[in-house]
């Protein structure tokens, strides 16, 4: 089900606070987040974003086609590198 | 015969279910079409007047269909897989999007089984 249109977009705040910082000094920083359910907002165009996967951060350029997506989209939380080639004896 | 949208309607067929056969119309578009041009749905497609047919091309010119239509949704897949999202990335490897099971099923994605030789059964 959709989120309520009421409460607008989720934003974690702490990152919304970050990425203000960010934007009010001029300065381009990688922000580290564990929030992978925050929506990838217009004011986040132009930064770069590491988010965390549960294992390491995967650094995520924003670019303006991402904005309406969340950030765990673009972190894999898992990696299939393929089935071994053969069974070792 | 009516060449509608670049596509034959079929002549046997009632006009309701004959509009379908165009990319992008189904039932329910089809009978608001008809509704709109003031048409019998139930009406037979060879049975067409020629005015008929000229009126339901002009409700389903603001309707995107056929080419127009494939080529959004193409770009809309071109568009997740650039920017790298997990759903994009699902597109490249031709593989079901919405988190269902890939162990078993899913061969509308992934197309015919591909059996991989030398996998034995478990010995006990």
């Amino acid at each position: 089900m959709a989120r309520s249109l009421k409460k607008g977009p989720y934003v974690s705040y702490k990152l919304q606070k970050k990425i203000d910082a960010l934007n009010e000094s001029g300065k381009k920083k990688l922000i580290k987040t564990w929030s992978r359910a925050s929506v990838i907002s217009p004011d986040f165009v132009g930064h770069t974003v590491a988010v965390h996967n549960g294992n390491k951060f995967i650094p995520v350029y924003v670019t303006e086609n991402m904005v309406g997506h969340k950030f765990g989209e673009f972190s894999p939380t898992r990696n299939f590198k393929g089935h071994s080639s053969k069974k070792l004896k | 015969m009516a060449r509608i949208a670049g596509i034959d309607l079929p002549k046997f067929k009632k006009i309701k279910i004959a509009l379908t056969y165009i990319y992008g119309i189904g039932n329910t578009t089809a009978l608001q079409i008809l509704e709109a041009a003031d048409i019998d749905p139930e009406k037979k497609a060879r049975d067409l007047t020629d005015e008929e047919i000229t009126n339901i091309r002009t409700e389903i010119g603001d309707i995107k269909v056929e080419g127009e239509l494939r080529s959004e949704v193409q770009l809309n897949i071109k568009r997740l897989m650039d920017i790298g999202c997990y759903r994009g990335i699902r597109h490249r490897k031709g593989l079901p999007l919405r988190g269902q099971r890939t162990r078993t099923n899913a061969r509308q994605r992934k197309g015919k089984r591909k059996t991989v030789a030398g996998k034995k059964k478990a010995v006990k």
